[in-house]
């Protein structure tokens, strides 16, 4: 029979100042772990939410990414034939050849520099790519010198809001609509006509081509029939994938890094504990032999002191991760390393982060009151009795 | 009456840095059921071990410790805590009560190790605790009661389990005469209307003669 919860529960509140030292000690490492999740899960979530399973995005073959690649016109005639593209209710296919690059603008807040993506569409990527919504003005007019801007970029780079001018190509753009994508990594672009952006940014030929698959089981024998026409110099990926990888280098440093620092952080929170623990058993060697005495036995005793250090981690890991989730409030910007723009983005916490989480604390708690409680559960009953 | 502790040839000894310590000698006792027993002799003279190897807190280096038909210096560790928490209630000088838990539950605790409902140990808390007297303090903490009071709830967490032997260790030797006076009453009458067969340790005289037998111990061995 195990000791009962109220004995461990009021055994600590007994303690009131060492235990809330040691849980706060686990707060802070928790909280520095939750942050690290949060910031890679985020990083990952914007770029991963800009890309669509049914979609397939092609793009030079050996580039990473949009902007190291082209597609010539030819190969973008060749793939608008494809006969595996998907229409839409007008009976159009649903491809778009489109270019990117990186232009310079100062940010708001410090007036220093950063780099935006400026993505030259046609008509029907507003139709291919997903949950793009005006949150005001109005779409470019195409075939004019306008532009809609993601309100991430509205919101952090001088002439970039509604109604503004960004220059660049030699040309001034106009402002005329702030769009959103549900938090995806286009709100950090600005988008305009790409018949216009073409000549503009010295470009003859397009960065990629994103089409809309008719059956998005078919990918792989899409793919490998693109690839095998000697004309197709080009790689094919899901649009999700394509954006999946493109985080991953980034969002694995971050993981990676902050593991291996809460990793060391906790090693100090667990000998916290571990001191805590030790110290209880050491004032209530007496109370232990009392219970030894009565009949409980050893196990009963190891868990009732394992219970106690696992309530500390439990209650300084709820703490750190309450504290952590008021992060979501902030917006953290960053360089997108494979292609160099500007990226904004949230702290995200995931039913995942929350299990993780928790598994940690409770692996501090483990750790840091096995020993003692194992010292506690061997105590020996005549000596203890005897103890002051 | 029958016996309900026997020992016989008993011996126990410590070792301290390589020197054997003898503190008990070929002790050959017997206790009849219903006894109330005082076991009686200066300090060092191995009273509470003898008390301890009853309790199976301790063992024999040498010997044989039967209660009832049970051969306690035979059980393994596991086997003497079940046996404990069935057959023996122990009242410490000290009181040994759980600081953290009220009168109730302190004498709750030792019935957790057994099978009765929550009902079922309300009951017998609640009547362990009117046995004693002590039953308007029964959410009191033990740092709320007085030092005899913490002796009587000690107490009824030694009878709560109706055990076979309830065994005090100088169980006044932390308390003034009144209170002493009342904790030797109490275990006297516990004695005589409940049955119950008690062994005290204790150099008091006169919480000894509060006792039906007595043995004196004295460097070891049975007077």
């Amino acid at each position: 029979m195990a000791i009962p919860l109220k004995y461990s529960i009021r055994s600590l509140l007994a303690r009131r100042m060492t235990m809330i030292l040691t849980v706060f000690g686990i707060t802070l490492v928790v909280f520095v772990f939750t942050a690290v999740l949060m910031l890679a899960t985020g990083l990952q979530k914007t770029l991963v939410g800009s890309g669509i399973d049914e979609n397939a995005i092609v793009i030079r073959e050996s580039s990473n990414t949009e902007i190291q690649s082209f597609i010539t016109r030819y190969q973008a005639g060749v793939i608008q034939t494809l006969p595996d593209i998907a229409l839409n209710a007008d009976g159009q296919s649903m491809v778009t050849g489109e270019v990117v690059a990186l232009i310079s603008k100062n940010r708001r807040d410090n007036s220093r520099p950063g780099n935006i993506m400026v993505r030259g569409i046609q008509p029907m990527s507003l139709s291919v790519h997903k949950d793009i919504n005006l949150t005001s003005g109005r779409i470019f007019e195409f075939g004019q010198t306008e532009i809609i801007v993601g309100k991430r970029i509205a919101e952090r780079f001088q002439g970039c809001g509604l109604g503004e001018t960004v220059t660049f190509g030699m040309t001034d753009w106009k402002v005329v609509g702030i769009f959103e994508t549900g938090g995806s990594s286009f709100e950090s672009e600005i988008w305009g006509d790409v018949e216009q952006f073409l000549p503009a940014l010295g470009r003859p030929v397009f960065s990629s081509m994103t089409f809309r698959l008719k059956d998005p089981a078919q990918f792989s024998q899409v793919r490998d029939r693109v690839k095998s026409d000697p004309r197709m110099t080009v790689d094919l990926k899901r649009e999700k994938q394509y954006y999946d990888d493109q985080s991953r280098q980034t969002a694995t440093f971050i993981r990676v890094l902050g593991i291996v620092i809460s990793v060391v952080f906790s090693l100090g929170a667990i000998i916290g504990a571990m001191i805590t623990m030790y110290a209880a058993v050491a004032n209530r060697t007496r109370e232990i032999a009392t219970m030894r005495a009565l009949g409980f036995q050893r196990p009963s005793i190891l868990l009732g002191f394992l219970t106690e250090s696992i309530v500390i981690s439990l209650v300084g890991g709820a703490l750190g991760l309450l504290a952590a989730s008021s992060l979501q409030l902030l917006r953290v910007s960053t360089i997108n390393w494979d292609t160099f723009s500007d990226l904004t983005f949230d702290f995200a916490l995931t039913p995942n982060i929350v299990v993780t989480v928790i598994i940690f604390s409770l692996i501090m708690g483990l750790l840091g009151g096995f020993l003692p409680a194992v010292r506690a559960s061997r105590i020996k009953i005549i000596e203890a009795l005897r103890a002051e | 009456m029958p016996a309900i502790v026997k020992i016989s040839n008993l011996s126990k000894s410590y070792r301290r840095d390589s020197i054997r310590i003898p503190v008990l000698e070929n002790i050959n006792l017997e206790v009849e059921a219903g006894d109330f027993l005082a076991l009686m002799g200066p300090s060092g003279s191995g009273k509470t071990t003898l008390l301890n190897m009853i309790g199976g807190i301790d063992k024999p280096s040498a010997g044989d410790v039967f209660v009832g038909d049970v051969p306690i210096h035979r059980l393994s560790d596991a086997a003497l805590a079940t046996w404990r928490a069935r057959h023996v209630g122990f009242v410490f000088q000290f009181y040994n009560l759980m600081p953290v838990l009220t009168a109730f539950e302190n004498v709750e605790l030792p019935l957790l190790l057994t099978r009765l409902s929550k009902t079922e140990r309300r009951k017998h808390v609640e009547l362990a605790l009117s046995i004693v007297g002590l039953q308007d303090r029964i959410n009191h903490y033990p740092r709320q009661l007085s030092g005899g009071q913490e002796q009587r709830v000690a107490i009824a967490r030694a009878l709560v389990t109706d055990p076979t032997l309830i065994l005090a260790d100088e169980p006044t030797g932390d308390l003034d005469k009144n209170s002493a006076e009342e904790v030797m009453t109490l275990l006297s009458q516990l004695n005589s209307q409940h049955g119950k067969t008690i062994i005290v340790v204790t150099h008091d005289p006169r919480a000894a003669d509060k006792a039906r037998s007595h043995r004196n111990l004295d460097k070891g061995e049975l007077a």
